[in-house]
């Protein structure tokens, strides 16, 4: 067996993702644009753990989770997966790799095929990838099936005769089938009302424990991913803002982005709810035109003159933790007037943040 | 994978659960067909005319294109109800045309070609249209050539071309097959490839529907090669439209056949089909009317039927309806 928990290997690593849709337009649809749904993307993910990916509705979350995938030809990018290049295989090279990389659905009701029985569903990459006999794929499916703890009895029934939650059960067999290393669940609870969700987590981290599964979990329930994932990743306009261990997110967020975000989770204790939130205006701009520099300066309630000029890079402000914003450029937290990433880091989530934007927002 | 899991929710059941046996799908089917009552009329008159026309001729032993011209213009048996007067003799029991020939013989022998031409060009059709909607759907490089292509059959004047067609390929299809073989497979192919086009917009359009879904996408994540994604998730999800535009065709294929019997390019005169039975005897209508009556139900019962075999046919086979 492989030790994961002594040394975590980077078993998928992402660097410089692109994922650009074409926009056709006019009488000759001529390619007036692109649509930047994924736009330079890197991240790792380690072995064994959850990445939880984050974000608001558009901004290219199961775009990025698909492109990782590669169900879409990518733009420009690398994606190394368990050792293998595979940003520039076609998608028949790529077959014989599909067997380690996986996916869980949003939908499960359209995730699943209406015509097929269950046990046809969850049988088709058996069919596809292994040369079992028929009635070792049928044993191999009713394993999957108590598994992900649906009834044996079923396994001839349609996917419109069960619950959305089974339905979920269903797809979450369909990618164990082959014994994957890695799956990208794509707002799997999305859909499911919430004592269904609660279960559908739970059976995701009970098979992560048994098979060793490591998951990329997009969300946008930022209390679920805080359940679920070990590092979080958040993004904003087809890029990762910051990308830091669980806790160090929730307890002190470094990016402004990520601090509205965090901000906008309900507080069930209303004393505690009544600290300050911070209210982003006006939308996302649009992926097919992001504005100059930063893609948060629109909204941004830290702006600067350099937001609107250079875009910033991703550096790694404390170990393990990456923020791509000018508040903590060199050039900035040098100078002494910055909000001090080794002191809120230091002192934990002490120093308010609101103080620390407001601040910032007074240096030119 | 063979340890049973500790910590599963409840619905995990003990392995020593015997497994549902499979249900045959089947019979699921034809229990969901069964509740249809047209579809059970259409079928049972399908069956009922097939073998009118398939059995009949070996009991009605007549020949159908045999001229008797001291039996013309027989009267059916049932006038005798209210006309006493009648002309009427046994030996025709549905009566006889102008030239004498046996009615209840012309309905078993054209309904053998029409019933013939009928399916095999409504099939042609479907296959045809069915092929390059799916390509068109799915492979998006070649969407437009193929599309421009099925506008461009569309927009040709579907009569002319085929009085075109039986001008150029007759006289060679009959030296080739022999007078009926030539003209038959002209017809079925020249009806089979001017009535796909519906099929294949509408396949189309269904396609680039479904191939947006996610259970297409799944499929694509476990790295199904696209012909099996094809035949394993697109075409049982078109299937409805399909057996829709394949029970319209049939009406049409009988019906153009019908048109070009009686533009005088189609079967040869003494050949006869129900289309030219009801074309013939369109000028003695008035006086006999069984004549058009006979053929006329034939063809629309015929094709009524089919219509609701297939209506039957794509709720049974829709398994969302089937459940309930």
């Amino acid at each position: 067996m492989r030790d994961t928990m002594d040394a975590p290997q980077p078993l998928v690593q992402v660097r410089d993702l692109k994922m650009h849709f074409p926009i056709y337009a006019g009488l000759l649809r001529r390619r007036v644009g692109e649509v930047k749904a994924v736009d330079g993307v890197s991240f790792d993910v380690m072995e064994g753990e959850t990445l939880g990916l984050v974000g608001e509705s558009g901004c290219g979350k199961s775009t990025c989770g698909r492109s990782v995938l590669r169900l879409y030809d990518i733009t420009a990018g690398s994606i190394l997966m368990d050792g293998d290049e595979i940003g520039a295989l076609s998608q028949g090279q790529l077959r014989t790799r599909r067997p380690t990389m996986q996916m869980v659905f949003q939908d499960p009701q359209a995730s699943l095929n209406p015509r097929m029985p269950v046990s046809a569903i969850i049988q088709e990459p058996l069919d596809e990838h292994t040369k079992l006999s028929k009635a070792e794929k049928r044993e191999k499916v009713l394993e999957l099936m108590d598994a992900v703890g649906l009834n044996r009895r079923f396994a001839n029934r349609f996917p419109h005769a069960f619950s959305g939650g089974q339905r979920q059960r269903i797809g979450i067999a369909r990618a164990l089938a082959l014994n994957p290393k890695f799956i990208v669940c794509d707002e799997p609870i999305a859909a499911l009302d919430v004592s269904i969700q609660a279960q559908v987590v739970n059976l995701l981290e009970d098979l992560q424990e048994k098979f060793g599964l490591t998951y990329l979990f997009i969300s946008h329930d930022l209390s679920m991913v805080r359940h679920i994932a070990t590092r979080v990743a958040v993004m904003y306009l087809g890029r990762i803002v910051e990308l830091a261990p669980r806790e160090a997110l929730y307890a002190d967020p470094l990016h402004p982005y990520t601090k509205a975000l965090l901000s906008a989770v309900p507080e069930p204790d209303p004393e505690l709810a009544a600290k300050e939130r911070v209210i982003l205006t006006g939308d996302v701009p649009s992926p097919a035109n992001p504005p100059k520099g930063c893609n948060f300066c629109t909204r941004c309630p830290a702006v600067m003159p350099v937001c609107h000029e250079t875009d910033p890079e991703t550096r790694e402000v404390s170990p393990g933790r990456f923020v791509a914003c000018h508040l903590f450029a060199d050039e900035y937290t040098a100078a002494g007037h910055a909000p001090a990433v080794s002191q809120s880091a230091g002192q934990g989530a002490t120093s308010s943040p609101q103080e620390t934007l407001n601040q910032q927002g007074e240096t030119p | 994978m063979t340890d049973p899991m500790t910590n599963m929710p409840a619905m995990s059941p003990p392995r020593a659960v015997p497994i549902e046996k499979a249900r045959s799908q089947w019979r699921d089917i034809w229990a969901q067909f069964r509740t249809h009552k047209g579809a059970v009329w259409g079928l049972g008159f399908l069956i009922f005319i097939t073998l009118f026309v398939a059995i009949g001729p070996l009991i009605w032993d007549v020949d159908a294109t045999k001229t008797d011209i001291r039996n013309k213009n027989m009267r059916p048996f049932y006038t005798l109800l209210w006309d006493s007067e009648a002309r009427f003799t046994w030996v025709k029991p549905l009566g006889s045309d102008n030239l004498g020939r046996d009615v209840l013989a012309n309905l078993m022998q054209g309904g053998r070609t029409s019933m013939a031409v009928g399916w095999t060009a409504m099939i042609l059709a479907v296959v045809v249209g069915t092929l390059i909607g799916v390509l068109a759907g799915f492979f998006k490089r070649i969407d437009g050539a193929l599309m421009r292509f099925t506008d461009l059959v569309l927009s040709l004047p579907l009569l002319p071309l085929l009085l075109v067609m039986m001008l150029l390929f007759r006289d060679t299809l009959r030296a080739t097959f022999g007078p009926e073989t030539g003209i038959f497979i002209l017809i079925v192919v020249a009806i089979g490839l001017t009535s796909w086009m519906q099929t294949a917009r509408i396949v189309r359009g269904d396609v680039l529907a479904l191939k947006e879904r996610e259970f297409v996408l799944a499929a694509r994540s476990i790295g199904t090669p696209s012909r099996r994604m094809i035949s394993r998730h697109i075409l049982p999800n078109v299937l409805s439209p399909i057996m829709v535009s394949a029970t319209l065709g049939l009406a049409n294929a009988i019906i153009t056949e019908s048109a070009l019997s009686f533009l005088g390019l189609g079967f040869p005169s003494d050949f006869p089909t129900w289309g030219k039975t009801l074309f013939d005897s369109i000028q003695y209508m008035e006086e006999y009317p069984e004549r058009v009556i006979w053929p006329g139900l034939c063809i629309s019962f015929t094709v009524l039927a089919v219509n609701y075999i297939g209506d039957g046919l794509r709720d049974a086979l829709d398994p969302r309806i089937r459940g309930q």
